[in-house]
């Protein structure tokens, strides 16, 4: 379980998240979604350690992990899918499996991560990561070394930037595969509807706080809701379109 | 090869690996030399691949018959005692449409802190639709402060159709190198050149290229990949001359850590006006979201920088 206690940064003078306080429960998929620049990514980098916050806690399964670098995050079981992935020139795909799963895979087990994220192995797996991928192929390896990770929380940061229809499909099962899993939680920051769809809760972050909160069935309902009366959400089920 | 000694053998391991696979005089197929401290320790023929000893220099004759096909020619050379200077004259004749690989690479040992270089001056002659894949890894191993020298100096010819690839690196432990590679691309033939460097401590390492593309049709790529890391500094001088319809290209990119430096003179000249020359160069640190990205891989921050190198300079 990941708790997150008044989460406050500040940077440049600006107050970018303003106290969030959350649990992700194990087992769970949880969508943050918001407005641009509400403060989702940076949340999510604070928890993997890439940002350092400016006051609050994290704790993973009760122990406090707010001062660990993102080494040890990672080793305490967080992973991070980059919303802009990050390219290196000379590491190719099958590289950087091996380094995300800590071992050298099999030839059947990159075929199989890659084909979770709608890649074939025998096409991409000896590819650079780098200028060779488009941006939607890339974002498909980020999205698949964090796969490979089993983390305990698994953040994926706008997954569905870049990719197709049929690739995304593949996700989505990738996605409920590991909730399945029961032990592993998932924070997907995303503003897709079929992700949305599909998440136990929703958390909207606007302006670097918690807005509105609940199941997932319940506050994507409000969310489709196109009553401009009820932008706070109406509450009902299904929305007030009836 | 019973006369072959321990440092020999570790360093023809390092600088004659192929994918994996050390080379084995004795159950290797292929024509062979191997030389250590200025003699040859071993040397094979084969039907098709002559290797004989030049009578006006030190160094080899090495001639590859026309038309011969997947054959392989392993040339290393290894200096393991200080003080001495290994002067090396090679001179491949490739016959016309044969398809080799040639494996060279030189290494230096020493325990002692004396100097001890080794120089390579090769010569390709490569024959009408000729192919070839050149490798060529240069390490020093030993005493840190025993100054290795490497200088290989290169030359090409390449007639109508020809392809040469050149893949060649520089692994560390080279305190000082002066590479030098000129040579003449003909009519449709393609030049393909691809240098790794990795520098640290006080090394110095310069890289000069010029090439000539005379004939119609003919092409080059050159790529440079380098690291220089500690105090250490590197030179890199390319110029592509375009005297007829041709393609050339040239990529330059470095990475700095620590204090090294690096200085990149590109130079594209085109006497034709059907040359078509393109340079792209870039010089920089780590990129920190590179190291950022691994370390959420759980790699520790000198595992992720190794990462990065090893991958760069592959």
């Amino acid at each position: 379980m990941l708790e997150i206690k008044d989460l406050r940064f500040t940077a440049d003078g600006r107050e970018i998240l303003k106290g969030i306080n959350l649990v992700i429960p194990e087992g769970k998929l949880i969508a943050l979604t918001g407005p641009n620049g509400g403060g989702k990514t940076t949340l999510a980098k604070m928890i993997a350690g890439v940002e350092k916050p400016t006051s609050g806690q994290i704790l993973l399964d009760g122990v406090d992990i707010t001062d660990m670098n993102p080494t040890e995050r990672a080793k305490a079981g967080i992973g991070y899918a980059f919303q802009q992935p990050v390219r290196f020139k000379g590491i190719s795909v099958r590289d950087m499996l091996n380094l995300a799963a800590g071992k050298t895979l099999t030839e059947e087990e990159i075929k199989d991560v890659l084909l979770q994220v709608g890649l074939e192995a025998d096409e991409y797996k000896d590819r650079g990561v780098d200028t060779h991928l488009s941006g939607g192929e890339i974002k498909r390896i980020e999205i698949a070394t964090v796969l490979l990770r089993n983390a305990k929380v698994a953040l994926f940061d706008e997954p569905e930037a870049g990719i197709d229809l049929w690739s995304f499909n593949n996700l989505i099962r990738a996605f409920e595969v590991l909730r399945e899993k029961r032990d592993n939680s998932l924070i997907i920051i995303s503003h897709q509807e079929r992700i949305l769809s599909i998440a136990d809760e929703i958390v909207m972050i606007q302006d670097g706080q918690v807005g509105m909160r609940g199941e997932g069935h319940t506050i994507f309902s409000r969310l489709l809701c196109k009553n401009e009366g009820c932008a706070d959400g109406c509450g009902k089920e299904g929305g007030c379109r009836e | 090869m019973s006369n072959i000694d321990k440092t020999t053998a570790d360093l023809l391991d390092i600088v004659t690996d192929v994918d994996g696979k050390a080379f084995d005089p004795e159950k290797f197929a292929g024509a062979f030399n191997i030389r250590s401290n200025c003699t040859s320790l071993g040397r094979k023929s084969t039907e098709n691949i002559k290797i004989e000893t030049k009578t006006d220099n030190p160094g080899l004759d090495i001639r590859i018959a026309p038309g011969t096909k997947g054959e392989d020619v392993y040339i290393p050379a290894c200096v393991t005692k200080a003080g001495i200077d290994d002067l090396v004259y090679n001179d491949f004749f490739v016959g016309e449409g044969a398809d080799v690989t040639i494996i060279a690479g030189c290494g230096i040992h020493t325990e002692t802190g004396e100097e001890a270089r080794h120089s390579g001056i090769h010569r390709f002659f490569c024959g009408k639709n000729s192919r070839v894949l050149y490798l060529e890894k240069h390490v020093g191993t030993g005493n840190s402060a025993a100054k290795k020298v490497i200088d290989p100096q290169t030359e090409v010819f390449l007639e109508e159709g020809a392809y040469l690839e050149i893949d060649t690196s520089q692994l560390g432990g080279v305190c000082r190198s002066d590479r030098k590679t000129r040579g003449t691309v003909g009519k449709n033939a393609t030049l393909v050149i691809k240098e790794r460097l990795l520098t640290d401590g006080d090394d110095v390492a310069t890289t000069d290229f010029e090439i000539e593309m005379n004939g119609e049709g003919g092409g080059i790529n050159l790529m440079s990949r380098s690291v220089a890391q500690g105090d250490s500094y590197q030179k890199y001088h390319s110029s592509i001359i375009g005297n007829a319809m041709c393609t050339g290209h040239s990529e330059c990119d470095a990475i700095l850590s620590d204090n090294g430096k690096v200085d990149a003179i590109p130079q594209l000249i085109a006497n034709c006006k059907d040359a078509s020359l393109i340079h792209e160069a870039a010089i920089g640190k780590i990129a920190g979201e590179q190291i950022l990205k691994l370390r959420t891989l759980g790699l520790t921050e000198e595992e992720a920088e190794k990462a990065i190198i090893d991958g760069f300079l592959k």
